[in-house]
């Protein structure tokens, strides 16, 4: 379980985060939700310790990241995945060696070993045919799958994702969603997404965090957010005109 | 102030680079990896230019000793001092800018934008120690290169005298071994060493602290040329006032 505590952040006295206080539960979807600049990314890169806290807590299995010395650090973080926004694969890697990276730095698994393991993961993320290729031959669905791979093939407690399926087809997206989701309950992990996708967030939103102007403004779960009268969650929700449209169904009870 | 600020700044990366090391049998491969793309793969350009450059120099004596008291050897004598004492480490090292430091600067800047540096963070990696101490190993090789460069530069200056008719190959070679200081070379190669950390830390510097995308990916590039070749010249008279 990761939580949160009287997190503060400001960039130049414009304050980003304002004593914000959360909990991501393990083997649940965790999800933090949000218009732009809402401070989504800024809450992630805290929680990852990329960007240090101005105050507040970061607390990880009830240890605070803050306390850490540099070999625990260390430690946590060989139990972390990452998915990127924009998947940030190793260019100069081919396929199987980023899905390798973590077994190679973390583990003292064999290369036999490793190779097993890296292809037993992309035949889960179904890209077993492109091990040998370089992440610029493939797709950017393909991408964000390998990046899947490589976050989740060391098998980590915690498994962060920042805009899991930004610019990807419909389908694909629901793939990368329904994966996530999988790999969390099968392998109990405390996963954190950062979203804005609403069709990402009815999916696999089993917590749901609404940031706005750098504080909660609502907490709960994917059934929830439809009959919440939250006025914040209802604009955001109701901007697109596919949800509108649902609301009004839902009211005339079809 | 700003200057200041980007020393302190390249000061702490040096610190850091040497701190919490990546598994050794990773950075073996990283090493080898360097030593193949900054240094072999550096030799055939760098030596092209350095053989023309020492045929030229041969040339330009020849041309310019009208004086029958002179004797012919000269051009070999002139040939060896200028590959050795300039051409090799400082006008080679300033070309390796342009070449290294640019390939250098460019893949950690786009690291840098594509988030790849924040994945290696986020791992527990030292970025710094997997992506710039690998470097600066491998430019410790770097005056293995410099005395590539030496011998073509002598040859290219011999064949143009020779070939040219400027100077028959005994005569040439008189002049070449004609008041050899040996310390000359020690001073060359001191030279060589520090220019090769220059080359593999302040382009690396640049890359690793850039901000923006791609179009600042290439202002970074070009920034990392102009500093670097500042630090080269600097450098090279500061040691040559020291050394000589």
């Amino acid at each position: 379980m990761i939580e949160i505590k009287g997190l503060h952040k400001s960039f130049g006295g414009e304050v980003i985060l304002d004593g914000i206080d959360a909990q991501f539960k393990r083997g649940r979807t965790n999800m933090i939700i949000g218009s732009s600049g809402s401070g989504k990314s800024v809450f992630l890169k805290n929680m990852l310790g990329l960007f240090k806290p101005d105050a507040g807590e970061i607390i990880y299995d009830g240890e605070r990241l803050s306390e850490m010395d540099d070999d625990r650090q260390k430690e946590l973080r060989e139990n972390m995945g990452m998915l990127f926004q924009h998947s940030a694969l190793f260019d100069s890697m081919t396929v199987e060696e980023n899905v390798m990276f973590p077994l190679r730095m973390f583990t003292k698994m064999r290369r036999k070993e490793r190779v097993e393991r890296a292809n037993d993961i992309l035949q889960r993320v179904n890209l077993e045919n492109l091990n040998k290729k370089m992440p610029s031959e493939i797709s950017g669905g393909q991408q964000k799958r390998v990046a899947l791979a490589r976050a989740v093939v060391n098998k980590p407690k915690f498994l962060f994702c920042d805009e899991p399926n930004s610019g990807l087809d419909p389908k694909t997206a629901t793939i990368i969603d329904n994966l996530i989701q999988e790999l969390t309950h099968e392998a109990n992990i405390t996963t954190v997404i950062i979203s804005h996708d609403m069709n990402s967030v009815l999916e696999i939103g089993e917590t749901i965090i609404f940031l706005k102007d750098g504080g909660i403004a609502w907490v709960g779960t994917n059934k929830e957010i439809f009959k919440t009268e939250n006025e914040a969650v209802t604009d955001f929700v109701y901007s697109s005109e596919l949800f509108r449209k649902v609301r009004i169904a839902q009211n005339k009870g079809l | 102030m700003k200057i200041l600020s980007h020393l302190g700044k390249y000061m702490i990366m040096l610190f850091e680079v040497f701190r919490r090391p990546t598994k050794r049998i990773v950075l073996k491969e990283l090493i080898m990896k360097e030593i193949d793309d900054l240094i072999i793969g550096s030799i055939g350009i760098t030596a092209f230019i350095s053989f023309f450059m020492g045929a030229v120099v041969a040339l330009q004596t020849s041309l310019n000793l009208d004086n029958p008291l002179i004797p012919k050897s000269l051009i070999g004598f002139a040939v060896r001092q200028s590959i050795i004492l300039e051409f090799a480490p400082t006008v080679i090292s300033i070309i390796m800018a342009g070449k290294v430091g640019s390939y250098i600067t460019s893949s950690i800047g786009t690291m840098n934008v594509t988030e790849q540096i924040d994945a290696l963070k986020v791992m527990g990696i030292n970025p710094l120690n997997y992506l710039v101490f690998p470097k600066i190993i491998a430019m410790l090789f770097y005056p293995l290169l410099i005395a590539i460069i030496m011998f073509v530069g002598v040859l290219g200056g011999f064949v143009a005298a020779v070939w040219g008719n400027l100077v028959s190959a005994q005569d040439f070679i008189i002049g070449l071994q004609d008041a050899f200081v040996p310390y000359h070379v020690v001073y060359a190669f001191i030279k060589t060493m520090v220019f090769g950390m220059i080359l593999a830390t302040i382009p690396s510097y640049h890359g690793f602290y850039m901000k923006g995308g791609a179009l600042e990916v290439g202002q970074a590039a070009t920034t990392s040329f102009v500093w670097t070749c500042v630090a080269i010249i600097v450098a090279n008279y500061l040691l040559t006032t020291l050394l000589l």
